[in-house]
């Protein structure tokens, strides 16, 4: 459903992405890593539509990209500057419906299906300000899903919240992976995180942003916080893409290979 | 405040300074509880206040969208911008004796009067909203595929609400200053500055002055107060954040 050929952005001489090819199947959850400064959030926006590649291009379910495409959610880290704080959690979640055409009516039930199915119908006369962060990255989940996107695009989402939040948010998102058939995009600078959500782990390397590899995880479709952790096929992919990210991280310095190697041997 | 009063009140009493010159403050205040049952002054007020309203309502509904343009385009900004620098300095007040000119007398010459400035604090504060505005919130909305103009409408305008409207908070002020200026000035009309003049005027007026004085003041606190307490109510989420980030 999603073609990227050639991708590459610059700013003049700095080349920030280059020569990026990636494919994502109708219904795959595919998580980008990589290590800071590696350009994962320039080629998320790049898909978004929200900056221009300066090479390259993106076709999404067949038509090529100029400008923000249909259909598209995105979820950023800032969820508290992502939220409209003049809005209620309820409107916050039905504003984008306008977008679908629909009546105030139709809106306002759609946002309270989708705050339920993330658990926060109570907060819907609340405004953002008033919730906790990962309470305030849900209503932005929810948000996504109300619109029903064909792609749902995500950028660090968990970065800003607590462990226990992020873990919960997690679920969160492969639940609906797996009941909706919802095809997701999610950047990551989270080595665990990748290999816990993704079908597929797209590591990248800097100087310049390029895809070092991909790797398809084995795992079975069910996840589970603690049982997915200890699996040796989870240990395993962790650590090969724990390695690829510290390599990448060590092209433009010192090698160091260390506690990669260390990972790997377990 | 109540020193003022006190000091007041002792001077004129004890007759430092001569009563028909400065009256004490009992009096003042009794004179203008007075006046508030006087149909020719309350006339007045509202003939004042009609100036005020009408030319603080169109300084806003010229002042925003012109602020909103040049906040959003950056190239109209560069194209006005010498234009504004030129005008902006001139007093409005140094104006009067001009729109007398051009405009004769009445609300023909006060409202234009007005409107000139009250636009400039609501202009820049529209203006200065703009640059404020986040730019997750315009990216969020251009990713669910509104455009420009949506994006404006639902996200910069909300989010410069608050500062738009303690420009028009500023403005209201500036705006009641002009309407009360311009009678007193210009000479001729009906209004509370026209009230305050022909008492200036008239050989035992020094107590009307002052009473008209408290009249105008009394208004414009009660204009800002009002204004004030809308603003609290209106933009509770503007407060919040603020509290909350520092």
């Amino acid at each position: 459903m999603l073609e990227i050929t050639g991708l590459g952005h610059s700013y003049g001489d700095h080349h920030v992405l280059r020569d990026v090819n990636l494919t994502v199947a109708e219904k795959e959850l595919v998580t980008i890593v990589g290590p800071s400064g590696c350009g994962k959030s320039t080629l998320l926006r790049c898909i978004a539509g929200l900056i221009a590649p300066t090479a390259g291009s993106v076709v999404l379910n067949g038509t090529a990209i100029d400008g923000v495409p249909d259909g598209l959610a995105v979820v950023f880290q800032d969820y508290s500057r992502s939220l409209m704080p003049w809005l209620t959690v309820r409107d916050n979640v039905a504003l984008p419906l306008r977008r679908r055409g629909l009546g105030k009516g139709e809106r306002r039930a759609e946002a309270l299906r989708a705050l339920r199915s993330v658990g926060l119908e109570d907060a819907a006369a609340k405004y953002p300000w008033q919730l906790s962060g990962g309470m305030q990255q849900r209503v932005s989940i929810a948000r996504a899903l109300a619109y029903r996107p064909s792609l749902l695009l995500m950028d660090e989402p968990f970065g800003s919240v607590d462990a226990q939040t992020r873990e919960d948010l997690e679920d969160l998102v492969l639940r609906f992976h797996r009941d909706e058939g919802m095809t997701i995009l999610l950047v990551t600078h989270d080595i665990d995180e990748s290999v816990y959500l993704g079908d597929r782990v797209v590591v990248l390397a800097r100087d310049p942003g390029r895809i070092r590899k991909e790797l398809t995880v084995t795992l079975p479709p069910d996840r589970d916080q603690i049982a997915t952790r200890a699996d040796p096929a989870f240990v395993r992919l962790r650590a090969e893409v724990g390695r690829l990210v510290r390599g990448g991280a060590a092209d433009g310095g010192a090698a160091d290979g260390g506690p990669a190697d260390h990972l790997a041997s377990e | 405040m109540a020193m003022l009063f006190l000091a007041s009140e002792i001077l004129g009493r004890a007759g430092v300074v001569d009563r028909s010159y400065l009256p004490p403050a009992s009096s003042i205040t009794a004179r203008a509880l007075e006046l508030f049952g006087d149909p020719v002054f309350l006339h007045g007020v509202r003939v004042t206040l009609t100036a005020w309203a009408l030319g603080l309502l169109i300084a806003t509904a010229v002042a925003v969208p012109l602020g909103l343009l040049l906040g959003s385009v950056p190239a109209v900004n560069t194209a006005v911008q010498a234009i504004i620098e030129f005008l902006r300095p001139i007093p409005s007040v140094a104006l009067i004796p001009l729109a007398g000119l051009l405009l004769g007398s009445g609300l023909e010459m006060e409202v234009p009067l007005i409107v000139y400035a009250a636009s400039w604090p609501i202009l820049f504060n529209t203006m200065y909203g703009l640059k404020d505005v986040d730019p997750v919130a315009k990216e969020t909305l251009r990713s669910f595929g509104f455009g420009r103009g949506q994006v404006l409408l639902r996200v910069s305008l909300r989010s410069a609400a608050p500062f738009i409207a303690t420009g028009v908070r500023i403005a209201a002020g500036v705006a009641l200053i002009l309407a009360v200026g311009t009678e007193i000035l210009s000479g001729f009309g009906e209004g509370l500055g026209m009230f305050i003049a022909q008492a200036g005027a008239a050989p035992d007026g020094n107590l009307d002055v002052l009473a008209g004085t408290v009249w105008a003041g009394c208004i414009g606190l009660i204009i800002d107060t009002v204004l004030v307490q809308g603003e609290n109510r209106m933009f509770r989420w503007h407060k919040a954040l603020r509290s909350g980030a520092s």
